[in-house]
């Protein structure tokens, strides 16, 4: 057991010295949330009010950005590479592997919220969270739903030449209709219904509360459950699915 | 049937069998490979090499019958087992971002009495690369690596699927000494090889596999003089006209006798006079020919639905 817990730390620490040596994962994970924080909290300069959504919302999208982006594009990469095959070739524990993948994508998601509630504190008249065990909840809560449903998803993948396109349909229309129904609660119904039935929009209303609005975890229940049932959802077709090699 | 303990050969294969969908890829292939030996597995393209290769490593279910290696089953993926073999897939990756020591170190965490890194590093050549992010490093240093990761364990056996494919001759040398020095030290390998000579130098018995089925099994030398395979002397000589004369014997000792007795009466020489054995590329010419006398070329055979990559019987360099 013991030995188990050693080479998953093994993991972890080889996991986050290359991604630190990835540039591009890096800007992904890094960059581009908080350009989207920058760009919006200059357009919205001196709009209270929309700033104290905007923070929430880059938040979520970190969440997801950190964990089902990084663990999509990561998996399909060593998976047609054939690095996975050569892993489990190797008396490494699968446990410890994915405990060591799982803890880089969970480093990687409190080292972005931290930066986004740190901005949100210095830059956008956000004041420090106010309930930190919701934050802490929803956080770990959402790195478990999109961790999974990144790991799912990329048996949907084909190859690695089409990861982006794949990702970047699943990603954006599921941030822009979380982030425009979130903003506007007046959206056509329709929409409405699409995003509450997804998993972001209430990892992005924990948020709020736990960074804005007060609102606590005891009232944030049902948003949970949501994101619990994608949670589900998401590891069961993980661990179904999950292919070692390249069906090329 | 099969030992199950951790005594015996270190594989023992009775009746495998795998489908995929309709087409049948491995259909009772008996072998036993035992402990201290290389054993050279080969046979063209879909004859399911590959696939027999994968299911004793674990990769894959069989479909029926019996297989231990070193005394498991397989298919059930005991750590123990895999702390004790070593593989080298016919291709496989590593992390772009990594360095061959740094990859050698992280692997040698798996078990619990590894080789030393830099010994391993040596062993196969990669010491000046060693500090090398791993997408910089060529195909054949990549192989290296492949070759130095499977053997960072100090394994009981060791699994090589075309390890040499795609190297130049210096390297392949290089290689063959490894397997060598591997060999010296007792341990198991089973080698899997598009490239005959490379089995007759290195195995010391082999199977050639077919169809899915064992044809012939045994060391290079006993298949070399079966009656079923070619069995002849070939002497060979360019005569006065100066063509190519080939002629095959079972007694070249007296077509010798004759043959110069003749050219000294004719006061001519025989230039280029050789006497040749048979290669275990005419056996396993003449072997894996049968049954298919539509097939010219004998070595091209039909691309079949099946594991084993579609490359070409004797294609250096197919790997870059």
């Amino acid at each position: 057991m013991s030995d188990a817990l050693v080479l998953s730390w093994r993991q972890y620490r080889l996991e986050r010295r290359m991604f630190w040596r990835n540039p591009s994962a890096a800007f992904f994970n890094f960059v581009l949330p908080l350009l989207f924080l920058v760009a919006g909290g200059a357009i919205l300069h001196g709009k209270q009010h929309d700033l104290d959504r905007l923070v929430p919302a880059i938040a979520g999208m970190s969440v997801m950005s950190t964990t089902f982006t990084a663990l999509a594009y990561n998996i399909v990469f060593l998976r047609e590479r054939g690095v996975l095959k050569r892993i489990r070739g190797t008396p490494l524990p699968t446990g410890s592997y994915f405990g060591g993948v799982a803890a880089n994508a969970l480093t990687n998601t409190a080292l972005q919220i931290a930066i986004v509630v740190l901005a949100g504190r210095l830059f956008f008249g956000i004041g420090w969270p106010g309930h930190w065990d919701e934050l802490i909840v929803f956080v770990l809560a959402g790195v478990v739903c999109f961790a999974a449903l990144g790991v799912a998803f990329a048996h949907a993948i084909p190859n690695f030449e089409s990861t982006a396109a794949y990702v970047n349909a699943v990603f954006l229309p599921v941030v822009f209709v979380s982030f425009y129904v979130f903003d506007d609660r007046h959206a056509p119904a329709f929409v409405r219904n699409i995003a509450e039935a997804l998993p972001l929009i209430h990892l992005i209303d924990g948020l709020y509360g736990a960074l804005v609005s007060g609102a606590t975890l005891s009232d944030n229940l049902d948003a949970l459950a949501v994101i619990g049932l994608w949670g589900v959802f998401g590891l069961f077709f993980a661990v179904r699915g999950f292919s070692w090699e390249s069906r090329s | 049937m099969i030992a199950s303990v951790s005594e015996g050969p270190a594989i023992e294969v009775h009746d495998l069998r795998k489908r995929y969908g309709e087409y049948e890829a491995v259909r009772g292939i008996e072998l036993v490979v035992q402990r201290g030996e290389v054993f050279g597995l080969l046979g063209p393209n879909g004859a399911g090499k590959t696939t027999t290769v994968e299911i004793l490593e674990g990769y894959r279910a069989r479909d029926g019958g019996e297989v231990a290696v070193l005394g498991h089953d397989p298919q059930r993926r005991a750590r123990a087992l895999r702390l004790r073999i070593g593989i080298v897939l016919q291709s496989s990756g590593i992390y772009s971002y990594i360095t061959p020591r740094e990859a050698l170190r992280h692997w040698a965490s798996f078990y619990p009495r590894p080789r030393a890194v830099e010994e391993v590093l040596a062993l196969v050549g990669l010491q000046e690369k060693a500090q090398a992010r791993c997408r910089t490093l060529s195909g054949g240093q990549l192989r290296r690596l492949d070759f130095a990761l499977a053997l960072i364990g100090d394994p009981e056996l060791i699994f090589l699927d075309e390890p040499t494919t795609g190297f130049d001759p210096e390297a392949r040398r290089a290689a063959w000494d490894t397997i060598r020095a591997l060999r010296a030290l007792g341990k198991t390998i089973l080698l899997t090889t598009h490239y005959l000579d490379e089995a007759q130098v290195l195995a010391d018995r082999v199977a050639i596999v077919k169809e899915g089925r064992v044809l012939a099994i045994g060391s290079p030398r006993e298949l070399m003089s079966d009656p079923a395979g070619a069995s002849h002397y070939r002497v060979a000589y360019r005569d006065a006209a100066g063509e190519l004369v080939e002629r095959e014997t079972d007694d070249p000792t007296s077509l010798l006798q004759t043959l110069t007795a003749e050219a000294l009466a004719r006061g001519e020489r025989l230039e280029e006079l050789s006497v040749g054995r048979p290669s275990l590329e005419d056996v396993y010419l003449e072997l894996t020919a049968e049954e298919e006398p539509r097939d010219t070329s004998r070595l091209a055979n039909a691309p079949r639905p099946s594991d084993e990559r579609a490359d070409d019987l004797f294609a250096p360099g197919r790997r870059a």
